[in-house]
């Protein structure tokens, strides 16, 4: 009997391999349109001017936060530096009444949502913790717990269902934004299944940067992200991340899909964090300059900007003014980050619970008596 | 196989002289104690979240990748459950691995496997299968990590039989502990208070492996008793050196070990001062402050001549903002401000 000579050493050897991953692309890091036989997509030339201003201001805010942070003007800021296409063509496919749920880097989706840069700037210089209402933006407050809110998430979207708010004209969906570190935890995992068995109407949005602080791709899959979804009993597709009508067109037929009540997609934005994990990380012990460089050459702002400026689409004075609200709202913002008041040392203890406790009420005497204690006769501290 | 097995070490090289004691920080302290136990035993390895080529989110294991190499330094996934798990699965399997959770915030994601797993697998398999398995995490506030990542949750975990827990306060047990820790059949949690990595100070070149069964005197008085552990025992000094210079004599006392409790150390000290305070993180109500609080009471009652006083963690989620934090936190102010109001 012929004994066939297995591989068994490397079990990367399988008959059957993984199938290459498709890329959905419309528009490449050269600044060419690509057009897709499924995720057609028409947009003004003025769309596509609207989505480059984005792109440049999230970026900006993005800088200036980093620069705070430098300067000891906010405690932490976790950079969304190279993610900016995923955000914001992910976060331009959202309708108002449509929820986001996201991670503590969407700044570029709170700026599709409507929310000023300088309520970030409040929660990460610890004036508040979260000082927006989320229900005005239909956005969730930021999610530090790695994973978590991908579960709140699917609530929020069975939420949904049971009132009766998915399908017809005025569908509603949810929109779950995490990363591919995420999709090692259980939470996440979990929130696949109960999305899937419950047909809910969500979105699963994954920027796959590459990178979780130091843990490569390959420490959390040996599969393409989106290929998962389908074992979840899900569509899962892979766009350029870079690429912002590719995630815009993407999100927007997954949103679509969840309003009808065809329940979960999976959307893995291929994209690389071009920045440190958040401003406490050093990604220069772990991570080689080659690669950085390599996606430098994918940059999700230079491609608009080559679509437009070849053909003449925008002139010169397109960009500067962008340029010029870039600045301006760079000096906004930090001028508002600067000027922000200290919160005031009792109200850590407020909000522990909705209503008064004694326990809660006694220690804020204690305090109130301690502080009272520094105070010189004319009140002053 | 079972966990009883041991195998021989290697004996450690002969001295010919006492070394120079070595200027070392806590950090590197842990990470001698690390590199050594890899060295003695190779049963040993150490797995976790960025351990790797990080060296650490804390960069306590810092170069020791390229020193052992990725079978024994073991960056993982995001996902705490599975890491303990399979470290419990290794320790029942012969192995001694060293668990590091980046925090102890995320030990809640693996606190099934910890609490419903490690600690009772030995008692509910009727003695037959232990899991000798080292769990080290990063514990406490003071570094502006929000409500999220400034637990100190040591407390709970001290509530859990089948587990040992142990606080390293100081150089010597940063460096010690983690081997004797190691040879202990049981699992064991140690909890590295974050503060702590960047203290400095110096040990014997030759400092090795301490007892993980007693508490310490760290200065010696006789007008009150502090007790504290972790990363609040510095605070508890530099009270005692404030009373000192009221005149108040405080004996300060290090838990080092939170579970089991030295009782005898403990009761000893209150025995001769008759007056305590309580210094801890941790929030107060149903912490480990309350636990010996209550054993004072059962086993020393009559020795008191002032109720004991705890100073703890404001009962909020922990502030994110500086200044908030700091005031949310014992201090050396507000600990020595408790022990003046026992002496009276």
């Amino acid at each position: 009997m012929a004994v066939k000579a297995a591989g068994r050493a490397s079990s990367r050897n399988h008959d059957n391999p993984i199938p290459k991953p498709e890329l959905i692309q419309l528009l490449t890091p050269e600044g060419e349109l690509t057009p897709h036989p499924d995720y057609p997509l028409e947009l003004s030339v003025d769309e596509i001017k609207s989505l480059y201003r984005d792109l440049v201001l999230v970026r900006r805010i993005d800088f200036e936060a980093i620069a705070l942070q430098r300067k000891g003007e906010l405690g932490i800021w976790a950079s969304l530096l190279g993610q900016e296409a995923a955000q914001v063509g992910s976060g331009r496919a959202l309708e108002p009444r449509d929820m986001a749920f996201p991670t503590y880097r969407e700044h570029g989706v709170a700026w599709c949502r409507g929310l000023d840069p300088v309520k970030l700037l409040e929660l990460f210089r610890g004036v508040n913790f979260g000082g927006w209402d989320p229900r005005e933006h239909n956005f969730h407050l930021y999610t530090i717990v790695i994973g978590a809110q991908t579960l709140h998430a699917t609530g929020y979207a069975m939420g949904i269902q049971r009132d009766g708010a998915v399908g017809g004209e005025d569908g509603e969906a949810v929109i779950a934004y995490f990363g591919d570190g995420a999709t090692s935890q259980g939470d996440v995992n979990e929130s696949f299944i109960w999305a899937s068995v419950n047909n809910a109407p969500i979105v699963f949005f994954c920027q796959n940067n590459q990178w979780a602080i130091s843990a490569p791709l390959e420490k959390q899959t040996r599969v393409p992200l989106y290929q998962r979804a389908q074992g979840f009993g899900f569509p899962g597709l892979r766009v350029d991340g870079n690429d912002v009508l590719a995630c815009l067109a993407v999100t927007r037929k997954a949103l679509q899909a969840a309003r009808e009540g065809q329940g979960p997609t999976m959307i893995e934005a291929y994209t690389y964090r071009m920045g440190a994990h958040t401003t406490t990380d050093d990604p220069t012990r772990y991570r080689l300059s080659a690669e950085l460089e390599s996606w430098k050459l994918k940059d999700p702002i230079e491609r608009v900007r080559q679509y437009l400026i070849r053909p003449g689409l925008a002139k010169e004075d397109f960009f500067a003014a962008v340029n010029a609200e870039a600045d301006e709202i760079g000096a906004r913002i930090r001028q508002a980050c600067e000027t922000m008041p200290d919160p005031e040392p009792l109200s850590m203890f407020d909000h522990v619970y909705a209503e008064p406790n004694a326990l809660v009420a006694a220690e804020r005497e204690q305090a109130a008596a301690y502080i009272s204690s520094f105070m010189t006769e004319d009140g002053a501290r | 196989m079972t966990s009883g097995q041991t195998r021989q070490h290697r004996p450690r090289a002969a001295r010919k002289r006492p070394a120079e004691p070595v200027t070392i920080t806590y950090r590197e302290a842990m990470r001698a104690a690390i590199r050594e136990a890899l060295q003695r035993d190779d049963r040993v390895f150490l797995m976790g979240e960025d351990v790797g080529r990080y060296g650490g989110c804390f960069a306590v294991s810092l170069g020791l990748l390229e020193e052992f190499g990725p079978e024994r330094i073991r960056d993982t996934p995001l996902s705490e459950s599975a890491f303990v798990g399979a470290g419990i699965g290794a320790a029942m399997g012969g192995m001694r691995p060293i668990v590091e959770i980046m925090t102890v915030n995320f030990s809640l994601l693996a606190l099934d496997q910890i609490m419903n797993n490690a600690a009772t697998l030995r008692h509910m398999s009727g003695g037959q299968v232990g899991v000798p398995l080292v769990i080290r995490m990063t514990t406490g506030a003071g570094r502006q990590l929000a409500a999220q990542h400034s637990h100190s949750l040591e407390g709970w975990f001290a509530h859990i039989p089948g587990l040992k827990i142990l606080a390293p306060a100081t150089l010597e047990d940063a460096r010690g502990m983690l081997w004797t820790a190691l040879a202990d059949p049981d699992p064991v949690l140690i909890f590295e208070h974050g503060s702590l990595y960047n203290v400095s100070g110096t040990l014997p070149a030759d400092a090795g492996p301490v007892g993980i069964d007693r508490a310490a005197i760290r200065r010696p008085g006789r007008d009150v008793t502090l007790i504290s552990y972790g990363g609040t025992l510095g605070k508890a000094l530099a009270a005692a050196d404030r009373l000192a210079g009221d005149g108040i004599e405080a004996e300060v006392i290090d838990l080092r070990t939170l579970r089991p409790l030295d009782d005898a150390a403990i009761i000893d000290s209150v025995s001769r001062t008759h007056r305590v305070v309580l210094a801890d993180e941790g929030w107060r109500s149903g912490s480990l402050a309350a636990e010996v609080s209550a054993r004072i009471t059962e086993q020393a009652f009559y020795q008191l001549d002032a109720p004991v006083q705890r100073v703890c963690g404001a009962e909020v989620p922990i502030p994110y903002a500086r200044h908030l934090e700091q005031a949310a936190l014992p201090q050396p102010e507000t600990i020595a401000a408790a022990a003046r109001a026992v002496v009276g």
